[in-house]
């Protein structure tokens, strides 16, 4: 930090936690900047559509609308009031030193930072199912980004599968909406969501509201199903194939598919900027570690679902805990805590009520058949991997080496987790964690060649 | 080799703010339809299954995760550059190409 010159605070990403992690610091008399990728603020549940269309936010967000408006009203005042210095449709693809190297569409730049508040948020979790390499198979984010965003439907009958609280809140948006949703397939038993219950009782109404929706599904929602096969043409999906909690047979014709297994934390920023991870057993997926505010050392701060996965209203919580220890750690005035720190602490326990009763189907990729495309990227089977296995043993930085799987485009962030499961099935581990954490590598976005010889003669 | 599920007519169903200022784009060369505040992504999913072909297998692909993480809804362009659909705003008169131009190796 130089001396005299107000400390820079950057922020990646705004939605709920960056937002409110904005509004802290400008609170305490700091201009943070904020990099997004978003056209406009809001992150991806709180998404807004281009300016110019005209749904009203209860279309848009249902019950949840007045937290989005207030999220939008705040940070758009901010920004019109130059209180923040706001980066949309840019993103950070490395962090070296300090400095965050950032790609918009004029080229790269690199931006310095004294404080570094991560809040990437999260993205679908997905099980491979043969066939999920074909047009027209989407993240259920992706159905309902697609929903929000551009007031459309990925297909003319849609069947939508895998489980968790987005399942059932997808297909009630989509039907509500004029769309047809040909069947809603969760791949865990009745039994097992109620296990989850008592968890989630600490948000009895989130809860309520839940089965509420469930019910007005009706015989389109099926519990315990296990997924066989997409059937498809050139064009995309025919059917799914699928078998019922009583093990029997069914194929439901669709012409686009939704797949989601809950969220994964996007972690890769987190990664190069050095954070600690930790593999958590609930989530079954390798976690950035902080304190109970944030912090994760070496000036960097994490907040929001690329931290724990505790939706939306525990990420605003997040995003102003992690600010207000910023604050602190630049010897500011911060603000008062406490009672967010409680609030975090109750919303963690709902999280993990969630967790318990909409499981990944871990057990599920060790059956995968061999022919099973595990990365979408390019194309690498579940026989594949295993045969890397067999080959170079079981960690998933040499399966990657060795067989691909983490190496595509996306980096791993589809494949990862089905991916280290399978190598702890052929490996005979109990946990996909001693099969070892992908490492991140720069640039973790694809960057154009023009942008890095522009930014290597430039002396970046 | 035929263009990337090129046939038929599109993926996408607008169920909503579809009174908006029509765009023209190009796809393939042929000149195409979409609405002003469409993405790349919309606009060519609105007229067609598929945004380009797999390089390591033989289905199209018409993106996975509309959020900019999964890189599946990379496009071609006739100029060169080619544009991660989902994030990118359809801009009037675009030439798009649902298959790597020619001289690509």
């Amino acid at each position: 930090m130089s001396q005299g010159a107000a400390p820079r605070v950057v922020i990646v990403g705004a939605g709920p936690a960056g937002i409110r992690a904005a509004e802290t610091l400008v609170a305490g008399g700091l201009t943070p900047i904020v990099i997004d990728e978003g056209e406009r603020a809001g992150g991806q549940i709180y998404r807004r559509p281009p300016q110019g269309f005209t749904r009203p936010p209860e279309a848009l967000y249902g019950s949840e609308a007045p937290k989005a408006v207030a999220l939008h009203q705040t940070f758009d005042a901010m920004a019109a009031a130059g209180r923040l210095v706001h980066h949309p449709r840019s993103s950070v693809v490395a962090i070296v030193d300090g400095r965050l190297q950032v790609l918009d569409g004029a080229g790269s730049r690199w931006i310095s930072y004294d404080r570094l508040i991560l809040a990437t948020g999260a993205m679908d979790r997905v099980m491979p199912v043969p066939g999920w390499e074909s047009a027209g198979v989407y993240g259920l984010g992706a159905m309902q980004i697609a929903l929000k965003a551009q007031g459309a439907a990925l297909g003319r009958r849609i069947v939508l599968a895998g489980s968790g609280p987005l399942l059932t809140l997808l297909a009630v948006q989509l039907l509500k909406a004029g769309g047809q949703v040909e069947a809603v397939l969760d791949t865990t038993p009745m039994r097992q969501q109620w296990r989850g219950f008592s968890g989630l009782a600490a948000r009895p109404l989130f809860a309520l509201r839940g089965l509420m929706m469930r019910q007005r599904l009706a015989r389109l929602y099926q519990a315990g199903v296990t997924l066989d096969r997409i059937e498809t043409d050139k064009r995309g999906p025919v059917a799914v194939l699928w078998r019922d909690a009583d093990g029997k047979q069914q194929r439901t014709a669709c012409d686009a598919v939704g797949l989601g297994w809950h969220l994964r934390a996007e972690t890769r920023l987190a990664d190069l900027a050095g954070c600690d991870f930790a593999y958590d057993e609930t989530w079954r997926q390798w976690l950035p570690q902080a304190d109970a505010m944030g912090r994760a050392g070496r000036g960097v701060y994490l907040a929001g679902d690329g931290l724990r996965i505790l939706g939306a209203d525990g990420a605003e919580v997040a995003g102003r805990l992690a600010a207000a220890a910023c604050l602190r750690d630049l010897g500011l005035p911060a603000p008062d805590i406490a009672a967010e720190r409680r609030r975090l602490v109750h919303l963690g326990r709902f999280a993990r009520g969630v967790a318990a009763a909409f499981p990944w189907p871990a057990e599920t990729a060790a059956k995968l058949p061999d022919e099973t495309v595990v990365c979408r990227c390019e194309g690498v089977t579940a026989g594949e991997l295993r045969r890397t296995v067999d080959f170079g043993g079981g960690e998933v930085n040499r399966v990657k080496s060795l067989g691909r799987a983490g190496m595509g485009r996306c980096q791993g962030r589809y494949c990862e987790l089905a991916a280290a499961e399978i190598v702890a099935g052929c490996a005979g581990y109990h946990s996909a964690g001693e099969a070892g954490r992908l490492r991140g590598q720069a640039p973790v976005r694809p960057a154009p060649i023009s942008a890095l010889i522009q930014d290597a003669a430039a002396g970046g | 080799m035929s263009k990337a599920g090129s046939e038929g007519a599109g993926r996408l169903v607008r169920l909503a703010e579809i009174d908006r200022v029509p765009l023209r784009f190009f796809l393939d060369g042929s000149e195409r339809r979409a609405l002003t505040g469409d993405t790349v992504l919309s606009a060519v999913l609105s007229v067609a299954p598929a945004l380009r072909r797999s390089e390591f297998g033989p289905e199209a692909r018409a993106g996975f995760c509309l959020m900019g993480a999964c890189q599946d809804c990379w496009i071609w362009q006739e100029d060169g550059p080619r544009l991660r659909a989902c994030s990118t705003p359809l801009a009037e008169d675009m030439r798009l190409l649902s298959d790597a131009p020619g001289e690509w190796p």
